[in-house]
Protein backbone atom coordinates (compact mmCIF):
# COMPACT_ATOMS: atom_id res chain seq x y z
CA UNK A 1 0.00 0.00 0.00
CA UNK A 2 1.24 3.28 -0.68
CA UNK A 3 0.59 6.32 1.40
CA UNK A 4 0.21 9.63 0.96
CA UNK A 5 0.04 11.93 4.17
CA UNK A 6 -1.30 15.64 4.02
CA UNK A 7 1.53 15.88 1.08
CA UNK A 8 2.09 19.33 -0.28
CA UNK A 9 4.50 19.97 -2.81
CA UNK A 10 5.42 24.04 -3.79
CA UNK A 11 7.96 24.31 -6.66
CA UNK A 12 10.60 27.34 -6.23
CA UNK A 13 8.86 30.06 -7.86
CA UNK A 14 5.56 29.43 -5.65
CA UNK A 15 3.61 27.37 -7.52
CA UNK A 16 1.45 24.84 -5.77
CA UNK A 17 1.78 21.49 -7.49
CA UNK A 18 0.65 19.80 -4.92
CA UNK A 19 -1.84 21.19 -2.34
CA UNK A 20 -2.21 18.67 0.96
CA UNK A 21 -3.25 15.39 -0.61
CA UNK A 22 -3.93 12.34 1.19
CA UNK A 23 -5.05 9.30 -0.27
CA UNK A 24 -4.22 5.77 -0.22
CA UNK A 25 -3.31 3.30 -3.03
CA UNK A 26 -4.24 -0.71 -2.41
CA UNK A 27 -2.11 -3.02 -2.64
CA UNK A 28 -2.01 -5.14 -5.67
CA UNK A 29 -4.49 -2.48 -7.63
CA UNK A 30 -4.21 0.24 -10.19
CA UNK A 31 -4.64 3.61 -9.06
CA UNK A 32 -5.08 6.09 -12.15
CA UNK A 33 -4.36 9.59 -11.46
CA UNK A 34 -6.23 11.63 -13.91
CA UNK A 35 -7.34 15.18 -14.49
CA UNK A 36 -6.66 18.63 -16.50
CA UNK A 37 -3.12 19.11 -17.29
CA UNK A 38 -0.70 21.11 -14.82
CA UNK A 39 -2.72 19.64 -12.31
CA UNK A 40 -0.36 17.41 -10.27
CA UNK A 41 -0.20 14.26 -11.58
CA UNK A 42 3.19 13.79 -12.45
CA UNK A 43 4.60 15.40 -9.54
CA UNK A 44 2.79 13.46 -7.32
CA UNK A 45 3.77 9.99 -9.22
CA UNK A 46 7.46 11.25 -8.34
CA UNK A 47 7.41 11.75 -5.32
CA UNK A 48 6.66 7.51 -4.78
CA UNK A 49 10.14 7.22 -5.81
CA UNK A 50 12.01 10.34 -4.65
CA UNK A 51 12.34 12.02 -7.86
CA UNK A 52 10.63 15.05 -6.54
CA UNK A 53 10.90 16.08 -2.58
CA UNK A 54 7.41 16.90 -1.34
CA UNK A 55 7.72 20.00 0.35
CA UNK A 56 5.94 19.02 3.70
CA UNK A 57 3.79 15.45 4.42
CA UNK A 58 5.21 12.24 4.02
CA UNK A 59 4.60 9.39 1.15
CA UNK A 60 4.89 5.96 2.87
CA UNK A 61 5.15 2.64 1.11
CA UNK A 62 3.88 -0.40 3.23
CA UNK A 63 4.49 2.12 6.20
CA UNK A 64 7.42 2.99 5.69
CA UNK A 65 8.59 6.77 4.86
CA UNK A 66 10.19 6.74 1.51
CA UNK A 67 12.31 10.30 2.95
CA UNK A 68 14.42 7.93 5.08
CA UNK A 69 15.79 5.74 2.22
CA UNK A 70 18.77 5.65 -0.06
CA UNK A 71 17.30 6.85 -3.60
CA UNK A 72 19.08 4.57 -5.92
CA UNK A 73 18.21 1.50 -3.63
CA UNK A 74 14.35 2.65 -3.38
CA UNK A 75 14.24 3.20 -7.14
CA UNK A 76 15.29 -0.09 -8.38
CA UNK A 77 13.14 -1.76 -6.04
CA UNK A 78 10.07 0.46 -8.44
CA UNK A 79 9.12 -0.01 -11.80
CA UNK A 80 8.67 3.40 -13.23
CA UNK A 81 7.68 4.11 -16.90
CA UNK A 82 8.33 7.35 -17.85
CA UNK A 83 6.47 9.05 -20.55
CA UNK A 84 7.73 8.31 -24.34
CA UNK A 85 9.80 5.20 -22.91
CA UNK A 86 12.68 7.01 -22.86
CA UNK A 87 14.81 4.20 -23.89
CA UNK A 88 18.30 4.22 -23.48
CA UNK A 89 19.36 5.26 -26.99
CA UNK A 90 22.94 3.35 -27.36
CA UNK A 91 21.80 0.05 -26.20
CA UNK A 92 20.01 -2.48 -27.32
CA UNK A 93 16.18 -3.15 -26.86
CA UNK A 94 17.14 -6.44 -24.50
CA UNK A 95 20.32 -4.42 -23.03
CA UNK A 96 17.38 -1.75 -21.96
CA UNK A 97 15.25 -4.24 -20.27
CA UNK A 98 17.79 -6.04 -18.59
CA UNK A 99 19.07 -2.31 -16.71
CA UNK A 100 18.06 -2.81 -13.42
CA UNK A 101 19.37 -6.37 -13.11
CA UNK A 102 22.24 -5.78 -14.22
CA UNK A 103 22.28 -2.54 -11.60
CA UNK A 104 21.07 -4.84 -8.86
CA UNK A 105 24.04 -7.13 -9.19
CA UNK A 106 22.79 -9.78 -11.81
CA UNK A 107 25.23 -11.14 -13.88
CA UNK A 108 24.70 -9.95 -17.71
CA UNK A 109 23.92 -13.53 -18.78
CA UNK A 110 21.24 -13.45 -16.27
CA UNK A 111 19.66 -10.23 -17.02
CA UNK A 112 19.51 -11.00 -20.25
CA UNK A 113 17.65 -14.12 -20.30
CA UNK A 114 14.86 -12.41 -17.78
CA UNK A 115 14.93 -9.54 -20.50
CA UNK A 116 14.52 -11.88 -23.15
CA UNK A 117 11.62 -13.97 -21.11
CA UNK A 118 9.93 -10.02 -20.40
CA UNK A 119 10.20 -8.83 -23.86
CA UNK A 120 7.70 -11.94 -24.74
CA UNK A 121 5.28 -11.04 -22.39
CA UNK A 122 4.38 -7.27 -23.46
CA UNK A 123 3.97 -9.07 -27.38
CA UNK A 124 7.74 -8.37 -28.47
CA UNK A 125 9.02 -11.57 -30.54
CA UNK A 126 12.95 -12.15 -30.25
CA UNK A 127 13.68 -10.69 -33.36
CA UNK A 128 13.22 -7.24 -31.55
CA UNK A 129 15.65 -8.19 -28.89
CA UNK A 130 18.54 -7.00 -30.85
CA UNK A 131 17.70 -3.76 -32.28
CA UNK A 132 17.91 -0.56 -30.95
CA UNK A 133 15.48 1.73 -30.03
CA UNK A 134 15.56 4.48 -32.80
CA UNK A 135 14.50 0.79 -35.03
CA UNK A 136 11.26 0.57 -33.05
CA UNK A 137 8.07 2.30 -33.48
CA UNK A 138 6.43 4.35 -30.85
CA UNK A 139 3.85 1.67 -29.78
CA UNK A 140 7.38 -0.93 -29.86
CA UNK A 141 8.80 1.56 -27.85
CA UNK A 142 6.46 1.81 -25.03
CA UNK A 143 6.26 -1.76 -24.69
CA UNK A 144 9.78 -2.01 -24.16
CA UNK A 145 9.58 0.77 -21.57
CA UNK A 146 6.36 -1.60 -20.05
CA UNK A 147 9.25 -4.52 -20.06
CA UNK A 148 12.24 -2.34 -18.34
CA UNK A 149 10.01 -1.26 -15.19
CA UNK A 150 8.86 -4.53 -15.24
CA UNK A 151 12.18 -6.50 -15.23
CA UNK A 152 13.50 -6.58 -11.19
CA UNK A 153 9.98 -7.96 -10.65
CA UNK A 154 9.02 -4.80 -8.35
CA UNK A 155 5.79 -4.91 -6.46
CA UNK A 156 5.54 -1.67 -7.05
CA UNK A 157 5.25 0.02 -10.73
CA UNK A 158 4.32 3.96 -11.52
CA UNK A 159 3.79 4.52 -15.22
CA UNK A 160 3.62 8.03 -16.23
CA UNK A 161 1.20 8.27 -19.08
CA UNK A 162 2.41 5.11 -20.80
CA UNK A 163 0.38 4.93 -23.84
CA UNK A 164 0.25 8.40 -24.77
CA UNK A 165 2.44 8.45 -27.84
CA UNK A 166 0.39 6.27 -29.84
CA UNK A 167 -2.44 5.81 -32.16
CA UNK A 168 -6.03 4.83 -30.74
CA UNK A 169 -6.00 1.29 -32.54
CA UNK A 170 -2.20 0.31 -31.11
CA UNK A 171 -3.44 2.01 -27.44
CA UNK A 172 -6.50 0.05 -27.92
CA UNK A 173 -4.11 -3.65 -27.79
CA UNK A 174 -1.51 -2.28 -25.44
CA UNK A 175 -4.24 -1.74 -22.78
CA UNK A 176 -5.54 -5.41 -23.21
CA UNK A 177 -2.22 -6.42 -22.88
CA UNK A 178 -1.74 -4.47 -19.73
CA UNK A 179 -5.03 -5.82 -18.38
CA UNK A 180 -3.96 -9.41 -19.12
CA UNK A 181 -0.70 -8.44 -17.30
CA UNK A 182 -1.85 -7.03 -14.70
CA UNK A 183 -4.50 -10.10 -13.82
CA UNK A 184 -1.24 -12.35 -13.56
CA UNK A 185 1.16 -10.05 -11.55
CA UNK A 186 -0.92 -7.95 -9.41
CA UNK A 187 1.44 -5.06 -8.99
CA UNK A 188 0.45 -2.00 -7.18
CA UNK A 189 0.35 0.43 -9.70
CA UNK A 190 0.24 3.99 -9.90
CA UNK A 191 -0.90 5.52 -13.52
CA UNK A 192 -0.89 8.73 -14.57
CA UNK A 193 -3.39 9.81 -17.94
CA UNK A 194 -5.30 12.52 -18.63
CA UNK A 195 -7.33 10.73 -21.01
CA UNK A 196 -10.88 9.52 -18.41
CA UNK A 197 -12.04 6.74 -20.60
CA UNK A 198 -8.35 4.95 -20.02
CA UNK A 199 -8.73 6.15 -16.76
CA UNK A 200 -12.15 4.35 -16.58
CA UNK A 201 -10.59 1.20 -18.41
CA UNK A 202 -7.64 0.44 -16.68
CA UNK A 203 -7.81 1.75 -12.97
CA UNK A 204 -10.01 -0.24 -10.02
CA UNK A 205 -9.11 3.13 -8.55
CA UNK A 206 -9.31 6.37 -10.11
CA UNK A 207 -8.19 9.61 -8.62
CA UNK A 208 -9.95 12.92 -10.44
CA UNK A 209 -7.37 15.78 -9.46
CA UNK A 210 -8.34 19.24 -10.09
CA UNK A 211 -6.11 22.66 -10.97
CA UNK A 212 -4.08 23.66 -8.01
CA UNK A 213 -3.26 19.47 -7.19
CA UNK A 214 -6.54 19.59 -4.97
CA UNK A 215 -7.95 15.73 -4.83
CA UNK A 216 -11.56 16.55 -6.02
CA UNK A 217 -12.74 12.61 -6.02
CA UNK A 218 -11.38 9.63 -5.74
CA UNK A 219 -12.97 5.99 -6.37
CA UNK A 220 -14.02 3.36 -8.30
CA UNK A 221 -14.53 3.85 -11.81
CA UNK A 222 -18.29 2.92 -11.50
CA UNK A 223 -18.55 5.48 -8.13
CA UNK A 224 -17.50 8.03 -10.11
CA UNK A 225 -19.36 7.58 -13.34
CA UNK A 226 -22.82 7.33 -11.25
CA UNK A 227 -22.27 9.45 -8.00
CA UNK A 228 -19.67 12.55 -9.17
CA UNK A 229 -19.15 14.45 -6.12
CA UNK A 230 -19.43 17.85 -7.91
CA UNK A 231 -19.88 19.36 -11.24
CA UNK A 232 -16.03 19.73 -11.83
CA UNK A 233 -15.97 15.41 -11.72
CA UNK A 234 -19.35 15.41 -13.45
CA UNK A 235 -18.20 17.61 -16.03
CA UNK A 236 -14.62 16.00 -16.25
CA UNK A 237 -16.32 12.27 -16.64
CA UNK A 238 -18.22 13.27 -19.28
CA UNK A 239 -21.93 13.82 -20.72
CA UNK A 240 -21.64 10.21 -21.83
CA UNK A 241 -21.28 8.88 -18.51
CA UNK A 242 -24.24 7.25 -18.55
CA UNK A 243 -23.15 5.19 -21.69
CA UNK A 244 -19.92 4.66 -20.53
CA UNK A 245 -21.09 3.17 -17.37
CA UNK A 246 -22.97 0.05 -19.19
CA UNK A 247 -19.09 -0.90 -19.77
CA UNK A 248 -19.09 -2.01 -16.07
CA UNK A 249 -23.27 -4.17 -16.27
CA UNK A 250 -22.59 -7.70 -17.23
CA UNK A 251 -24.85 -9.23 -19.96
CA UNK A 252 -25.05 -12.23 -18.51
CA UNK A 253 -28.61 -11.15 -16.95
CA UNK A 254 -29.89 -9.99 -20.10
CA UNK A 255 -33.15 -12.04 -21.34
CA UNK A 256 -32.48 -12.72 -24.53
CA UNK A 257 -35.26 -13.95 -27.55
CA UNK A 258 -35.13 -17.45 -29.84
CA UNK A 259 -33.70 -17.58 -32.70
CA UNK A 260 -35.42 -16.10 -35.99
CA UNK A 261 -34.95 -18.10 -39.91
CA UNK A 262 -33.83 -14.83 -40.70
CA UNK A 263 -30.06 -15.35 -38.77
CA UNK A 264 -28.54 -17.64 -41.22
CA UNK A 265 -26.26 -20.06 -39.38
CA UNK A 266 -23.97 -22.64 -40.81
CA UNK A 267 -23.92 -26.12 -40.20
CA UNK A 268 -22.19 -25.94 -36.62
CA UNK A 269 -24.71 -23.12 -36.16
CA UNK A 270 -22.66 -20.51 -35.96
CA UNK A 271 -23.81 -17.39 -36.94
CA UNK A 272 -23.12 -15.81 -40.80
CA UNK A 273 -25.41 -12.51 -41.13
CA UNK A 274 -28.81 -11.97 -42.10
CA UNK A 275 -30.98 -12.67 -44.75
CA UNK A 276 -32.45 -9.00 -46.06
CA UNK A 277 -34.14 -8.57 -48.72
CA UNK A 278 -33.11 -11.95 -50.76
CA UNK A 279 -29.38 -10.99 -50.18
CA UNK A 280 -27.26 -11.55 -46.96
CA UNK A 281 -25.91 -8.84 -44.69
CA UNK A 282 -23.07 -9.32 -42.10
CA UNK A 283 -24.09 -9.61 -38.81
CA UNK A 284 -21.15 -6.71 -37.12
CA UNK A 285 -20.30 -8.80 -34.80
CA UNK A 286 -21.54 -10.95 -31.48
CA UNK A 287 -21.43 -11.15 -27.74
CA UNK A 288 -21.51 -13.62 -25.44
CA UNK A 289 -22.60 -13.58 -21.74
CA UNK A 290 -18.70 -12.44 -20.37
CA UNK A 291 -19.13 -9.45 -22.38
CA UNK A 292 -20.66 -6.11 -20.89
CA UNK A 293 -24.09 -4.09 -22.18
CA UNK A 294 -22.11 -1.34 -23.11
CA UNK A 295 -21.17 -4.13 -26.11
CA UNK A 296 -24.72 -5.49 -26.81
CA UNK A 297 -25.70 -2.05 -27.09
CA UNK A 298 -22.99 -1.01 -30.00
CA UNK A 299 -23.62 -4.36 -31.33
CA UNK A 300 -27.43 -3.82 -31.48
CA UNK A 301 -26.73 -0.22 -33.19
CA UNK A 302 -24.98 -1.65 -36.07
CA UNK A 303 -26.18 -4.58 -37.17
CA UNK A 304 -28.64 -4.10 -40.27
CA UNK A 305 -31.20 -5.15 -38.27
CA UNK A 306 -31.06 -3.80 -35.07
CA UNK A 307 -30.61 -6.86 -33.31
CA UNK A 308 -27.94 -8.16 -31.75
CA UNK A 309 -26.47 -12.19 -31.70
CA UNK A 310 -25.19 -13.98 -27.94
CA UNK A 311 -23.34 -17.02 -29.43
CA UNK A 312 -21.56 -19.42 -26.71
CA UNK A 313 -18.87 -20.65 -26.22
CA UNK A 314 -18.54 -22.92 -29.20
CA UNK A 315 -19.90 -20.04 -31.10
CA UNK A 316 -23.24 -21.31 -31.94
CA UNK A 317 -25.99 -18.58 -31.78
CA UNK A 318 -28.33 -19.00 -28.68
CA UNK A 319 -30.38 -15.76 -28.53
CA UNK A 320 -31.17 -12.41 -29.91
CA UNK A 321 -31.40 -9.04 -28.09
CA UNK A 322 -33.36 -6.03 -29.92
CA UNK A 323 -33.16 -2.42 -29.48
CA UNK A 324 -36.18 -2.14 -27.21
CA UNK A 325 -35.35 -5.41 -25.48
CA UNK A 326 -32.49 -3.48 -23.71
CA UNK A 327 -34.29 -0.39 -22.81
CA UNK A 328 -36.65 -2.64 -21.18
CA UNK A 329 -33.80 -4.01 -19.50
CA UNK A 330 -32.04 -1.05 -18.35
CA UNK A 331 -35.63 0.92 -17.26
CA UNK A 332 -36.05 -2.58 -14.96
CA UNK A 333 -32.95 -2.27 -13.53
CA UNK A 334 -33.31 1.74 -12.53
CA UNK A 335 -36.31 0.44 -11.32
CA UNK A 336 -34.60 -2.22 -9.01
CA UNK A 337 -31.83 0.21 -8.14
CA UNK A 338 -34.26 3.01 -7.12
CA UNK B 1 58.58 20.38 -57.79
CA UNK B 2 61.48 18.55 -56.29
CA UNK B 3 60.59 15.37 -54.35
CA UNK B 4 64.09 14.08 -54.49
CA UNK B 5 64.55 14.34 -50.56
CA UNK B 6 60.76 12.75 -49.81
CA UNK B 7 62.08 9.72 -51.95
CA UNK B 8 65.73 9.37 -50.90
CA UNK B 9 65.76 5.93 -49.03
CA UNK B 10 68.54 7.21 -46.96
CA UNK B 11 65.87 9.29 -45.30
CA UNK B 12 63.71 6.69 -44.02
CA UNK B 13 66.43 4.76 -42.34
CA UNK B 14 64.65 4.28 -38.87
CA UNK B 15 67.78 4.11 -37.44
CA UNK B 16 69.28 7.93 -38.58
CA UNK B 17 68.73 10.80 -36.12
CA UNK B 18 66.42 13.04 -38.31
CA UNK B 19 64.92 10.48 -40.55
CA UNK B 20 61.39 10.48 -41.01
CA UNK B 21 60.60 8.07 -38.72
CA UNK B 22 62.47 9.54 -35.98
CA UNK B 23 61.32 12.44 -36.58
CA UNK B 24 57.92 11.13 -37.17
CA UNK B 25 57.76 9.67 -33.96
CA UNK B 26 59.28 12.65 -32.02
CA UNK B 27 56.23 14.33 -33.47
CA UNK B 28 53.53 11.99 -32.75
CA UNK B 29 54.99 11.98 -29.16
CA UNK B 30 54.18 15.76 -28.85
CA UNK B 31 50.70 15.38 -30.13
CA UNK B 32 50.11 12.47 -27.92
CA UNK B 33 50.90 14.30 -24.96
CA UNK B 34 49.40 17.70 -26.00
CA UNK B 35 46.19 15.90 -26.65
CA UNK B 36 46.49 13.64 -23.51
CA UNK B 37 47.20 16.44 -21.01
CA UNK B 38 44.41 18.84 -23.04
CA UNK B 39 41.75 16.36 -22.82
CA UNK B 40 42.91 15.43 -19.30
CA UNK B 41 42.00 19.24 -18.38
CA UNK B 42 39.41 20.24 -20.46
CA UNK B 43 37.14 17.27 -20.75
CA UNK B 44 36.32 17.14 -16.74
CA UNK B 45 35.62 20.77 -17.01
CA UNK B 46 33.81 20.79 -20.11
CA UNK B 47 31.55 17.25 -19.09
CA UNK B 48 30.96 19.58 -15.65
CA UNK B 49 29.72 22.47 -17.20
CA UNK B 50 27.79 20.89 -19.14
CA UNK B 51 25.96 19.05 -16.80
CA UNK B 52 25.49 22.02 -14.35
CA UNK B 53 25.04 24.68 -16.88
CA UNK B 54 27.31 26.75 -14.38
CA UNK B 55 30.15 28.77 -15.72
CA UNK B 56 28.54 28.61 -19.61
CA UNK B 57 30.10 31.24 -20.72
CA UNK B 58 33.35 29.87 -20.27
CA UNK B 59 32.78 26.62 -22.61
CA UNK B 60 31.04 29.04 -25.04
CA UNK B 61 34.22 31.87 -24.79
CA UNK B 62 36.94 29.10 -25.02
CA UNK B 63 36.01 28.38 -28.81
CA UNK B 64 36.80 31.70 -29.73
CA UNK B 65 39.34 31.85 -27.23
CA UNK B 66 41.65 28.82 -28.82
CA UNK B 67 40.90 29.99 -32.25
CA UNK B 68 42.13 33.33 -31.83
CA UNK B 69 45.19 32.57 -30.17
CA UNK B 70 48.51 32.26 -31.68
CA UNK B 71 50.43 29.29 -31.31
CA UNK B 72 53.44 30.32 -32.13
CA UNK B 73 53.83 33.61 -30.30
CA UNK B 74 52.53 31.96 -27.14
CA UNK B 75 55.31 29.33 -27.33
CA UNK B 76 58.09 32.24 -27.56
CA UNK B 77 56.33 33.83 -24.52
CA UNK B 78 56.72 30.26 -22.53
CA UNK B 79 59.92 29.90 -23.86
CA UNK B 80 61.05 33.38 -22.51
CA UNK B 81 59.27 32.64 -19.42
CA UNK B 82 60.60 29.16 -18.98
CA UNK B 83 64.11 28.54 -21.34
CA UNK B 84 64.18 26.31 -23.60
CA UNK B 85 62.69 22.40 -23.61
CA UNK B 86 59.70 20.24 -23.66
CA UNK B 87 57.81 21.99 -21.21
CA UNK B 88 56.76 25.31 -23.52
CA UNK B 89 56.26 23.51 -26.16
CA UNK B 90 53.79 21.26 -24.35
CA UNK B 91 51.98 24.51 -22.63
CA UNK B 92 51.50 25.90 -26.03
CA UNK B 93 50.21 22.72 -27.90
CA UNK B 94 47.85 22.05 -25.08
CA UNK B 95 46.70 24.90 -25.05
CA UNK B 96 45.54 24.51 -28.34
CA UNK B 97 43.92 21.42 -27.44
CA UNK B 98 41.65 22.66 -24.76
CA UNK B 99 38.93 24.97 -26.20
CA UNK B 100 37.61 22.18 -29.03
CA UNK B 101 37.24 19.50 -26.44
CA UNK B 102 36.11 22.06 -23.90
CA UNK B 103 33.28 22.82 -25.68
CA UNK B 104 32.30 19.77 -27.65
CA UNK B 105 32.34 18.45 -23.75
CA UNK B 106 30.22 20.99 -23.09
CA UNK B 107 27.94 20.94 -25.98
CA UNK B 108 27.65 17.15 -25.76
CA UNK B 109 26.16 17.45 -22.34
CA UNK B 110 23.88 20.50 -23.00
CA UNK B 111 22.20 18.39 -25.75
CA UNK B 112 21.41 15.53 -24.03
CA UNK B 113 17.97 14.15 -23.99
CA UNK B 114 16.48 14.83 -20.56
CA UNK B 115 13.94 12.73 -20.67
CA UNK B 116 16.65 9.79 -21.03
CA UNK B 117 18.35 11.12 -18.26
CA UNK B 118 15.66 11.27 -16.21
CA UNK B 119 14.91 7.38 -17.02
CA UNK B 120 18.31 6.41 -16.06
CA UNK B 121 17.75 8.40 -12.52
CA UNK B 122 14.11 6.95 -12.44
CA UNK B 123 15.93 3.37 -12.78
CA UNK B 124 17.94 3.64 -9.79
CA UNK B 125 21.01 4.44 -11.59
CA UNK B 126 23.92 6.55 -9.09
CA UNK B 127 24.93 10.03 -10.22
CA UNK B 128 28.59 8.29 -11.38
CA UNK B 129 26.52 5.30 -13.09
CA UNK B 130 24.30 8.23 -15.41
CA UNK B 131 27.18 9.58 -16.57
CA UNK B 132 29.39 7.01 -17.67
CA UNK B 133 26.60 4.81 -18.79
CA UNK B 134 24.28 7.08 -20.39
CA UNK B 135 25.45 10.34 -20.74
CA UNK B 136 28.43 9.75 -22.00
CA UNK B 137 27.49 7.34 -24.46
CA UNK B 138 25.32 9.31 -26.02
CA UNK B 139 27.41 12.78 -26.01
CA UNK B 140 29.93 10.54 -27.49
CA UNK B 141 29.76 11.63 -31.00
CA UNK B 142 29.64 15.30 -30.38
CA UNK B 143 32.51 14.87 -28.13
CA UNK B 144 34.50 12.77 -29.96
CA UNK B 145 34.26 14.82 -33.20
CA UNK B 146 35.81 17.93 -30.74
CA UNK B 147 38.94 15.30 -30.27
CA UNK B 148 39.20 14.57 -33.46
CA UNK B 149 39.42 18.37 -34.99
CA UNK B 150 41.76 18.76 -31.81
CA UNK B 151 44.07 16.17 -32.91
CA UNK B 152 43.94 17.51 -36.54
CA UNK B 153 45.19 21.07 -35.26
CA UNK B 154 48.01 19.93 -32.97
CA UNK B 155 49.19 17.59 -35.81
CA UNK B 156 49.31 20.57 -37.81
CA UNK B 157 50.71 22.76 -35.43
CA UNK B 158 53.34 20.52 -33.38
CA UNK B 159 55.82 21.94 -35.94
CA UNK B 160 56.40 24.57 -34.16
CA UNK B 161 58.67 22.34 -31.91
CA UNK B 162 60.75 22.41 -34.37
CA UNK B 163 61.49 26.16 -34.06
CA UNK B 164 62.48 26.05 -30.33
CA UNK B 165 65.07 23.61 -31.24
CA UNK B 166 63.15 20.80 -30.34
CA UNK B 167 62.60 17.41 -32.89
CA UNK B 168 59.52 16.47 -34.80
CA UNK B 169 58.35 16.84 -38.65
CA UNK B 170 58.87 20.59 -38.31
CA UNK B 171 62.56 20.01 -38.10
CA UNK B 172 62.25 19.41 -42.21
CA UNK B 173 61.03 22.86 -42.53
CA UNK B 174 63.11 24.86 -40.43
CA UNK B 175 66.31 22.76 -41.25
CA UNK B 176 65.32 23.18 -44.93
CA UNK B 177 64.38 26.77 -45.16
CA UNK B 178 67.61 27.55 -43.19
CA UNK B 179 70.07 25.93 -46.04
CA UNK B 180 67.87 27.04 -49.00
CA UNK B 181 67.05 22.92 -49.32
CA UNK B 182 63.15 23.11 -50.97
CA UNK B 183 63.34 19.64 -51.33
CA UNK B 184 63.28 19.51 -47.55
CA UNK B 185 60.44 21.60 -46.98
CA UNK B 186 58.06 19.91 -49.33
CA UNK B 187 58.91 16.65 -47.93
CA UNK B 188 57.77 17.74 -44.53
CA UNK B 189 54.68 19.39 -45.48
CA UNK B 190 53.78 16.53 -47.65
CA UNK B 191 54.45 14.20 -44.67
CA UNK B 192 52.72 16.48 -42.29
CA UNK B 193 49.56 16.43 -44.75
CA UNK B 194 49.51 13.00 -45.29
CA UNK B 195 50.06 12.14 -41.25
CA UNK B 196 46.96 14.49 -40.52
CA UNK B 197 44.91 12.39 -43.57
CA UNK B 198 45.42 8.93 -42.40
CA UNK B 199 45.23 10.28 -38.39
CA UNK B 200 41.85 11.49 -39.36
CA UNK B 201 40.93 8.43 -41.28
CA UNK B 202 42.31 6.15 -38.45
CA UNK B 203 40.10 8.44 -35.45
CA UNK B 204 37.00 8.47 -38.20
CA UNK B 205 37.38 4.48 -38.00
CA UNK B 206 37.57 4.72 -33.91
CA UNK B 207 34.74 6.71 -33.47
CA UNK B 208 32.45 3.97 -35.74
CA UNK B 209 34.00 1.56 -33.41
CA UNK B 210 33.34 3.34 -30.16
CA UNK B 211 29.86 4.94 -30.81
CA UNK B 212 27.00 2.58 -30.22
CA UNK B 213 25.07 1.94 -33.48
CA UNK B 214 22.08 3.09 -31.64
CA UNK B 215 23.01 6.56 -31.46
CA UNK B 216 24.99 7.06 -35.05
CA UNK B 217 22.11 5.60 -36.75
CA UNK B 218 24.40 3.23 -37.99
CA UNK B 219 22.53 -0.12 -38.16
N1 LIG C 1 10.47 21.28 -12.01
C1 LIG C 1 9.46 22.16 -11.88
N2 LIG C 1 9.71 23.44 -11.48
C2 LIG C 1 8.71 24.32 -11.33
N3 LIG C 1 7.41 24.05 -11.55
C3 LIG C 1 7.09 22.80 -11.95
C4 LIG C 1 8.10 21.81 -12.14
N4 LIG C 1 7.49 20.66 -12.54
C5 LIG C 1 6.18 20.94 -12.60
N5 LIG C 1 5.92 22.23 -12.24
C6 LIG C 1 4.60 22.86 -12.16
O1 LIG C 1 3.81 22.12 -11.26
C7 LIG C 1 2.50 21.96 -11.76
C8 LIG C 1 2.15 20.49 -11.83
O2 LIG C 1 2.98 19.87 -12.79
P1 LIG C 1 2.87 18.33 -13.16
O3 LIG C 1 3.96 18.02 -14.11
O4 LIG C 1 2.79 17.53 -11.93
O5 LIG C 1 1.47 18.30 -13.91
P2 LIG C 1 0.69 17.12 -14.62
O6 LIG C 1 -0.60 16.97 -13.93
O7 LIG C 1 1.55 15.92 -14.72
O8 LIG C 1 0.43 17.73 -16.06
P3 LIG C 1 0.43 17.06 -17.52
O9 LIG C 1 -0.86 16.35 -17.71
O10 LIG C 1 0.53 18.24 -18.44
O11 LIG C 1 1.64 16.18 -17.59
C9 LIG C 1 2.45 22.67 -13.09
O12 LIG C 1 1.86 23.92 -12.90
C10 LIG C 1 3.89 22.82 -13.49
O13 LIG C 1 4.09 24.00 -14.22
MG1 LIG D 1 2.54 14.91 -16.38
Amino acid sequence: MITFDDVVKVYPGGSTAVDHLSLELPTGKTTVFVGPSGCGKTTSLRMINRMVHPTSGRVLIDGQDVAGQDEALLRRGIGYVIQHAGLFPHRTVLDNVATVPMLTGKTRREARTAALGLLERVGLSEEFAKRYPAQLSGGQQQRVGVARALAADPPVMLMDEPFSAVDPVVREGLHKEFLRLQEDLGKTIAMVTHDIDEAIKLGDVVAIFRQGGVLAQMGTPQELLDHPADDFVAEFVGRDRGFRGLSFDSAADLPVRELTPDLVLDDKGRPEGWRVDGGIKALGGTFTTADSLRQVTDLAIISPVGIAVRVDESGAADGLVRHHDLADHLAARRGRSA
Amino acid sequence: MNLSYLFDAAHWDPSATGSFPDLLLAHLGYVALALLIGTVIALPVGLYIGHTGRGSFIAINAGNAGRSLPTLGLLMLMVTLLGLGLLPVLIALTVLVIPPILTSAYAGMRTLDSQVVDAAKGMGMRPWQVLTRVELPMALPVLFSGFRSAALQVVATATVAAAVGLSGLGRLMIDGLAVNDYSRVLAGAIVVALLAVLLDLLLAQVQRWIVSPGVSKRF
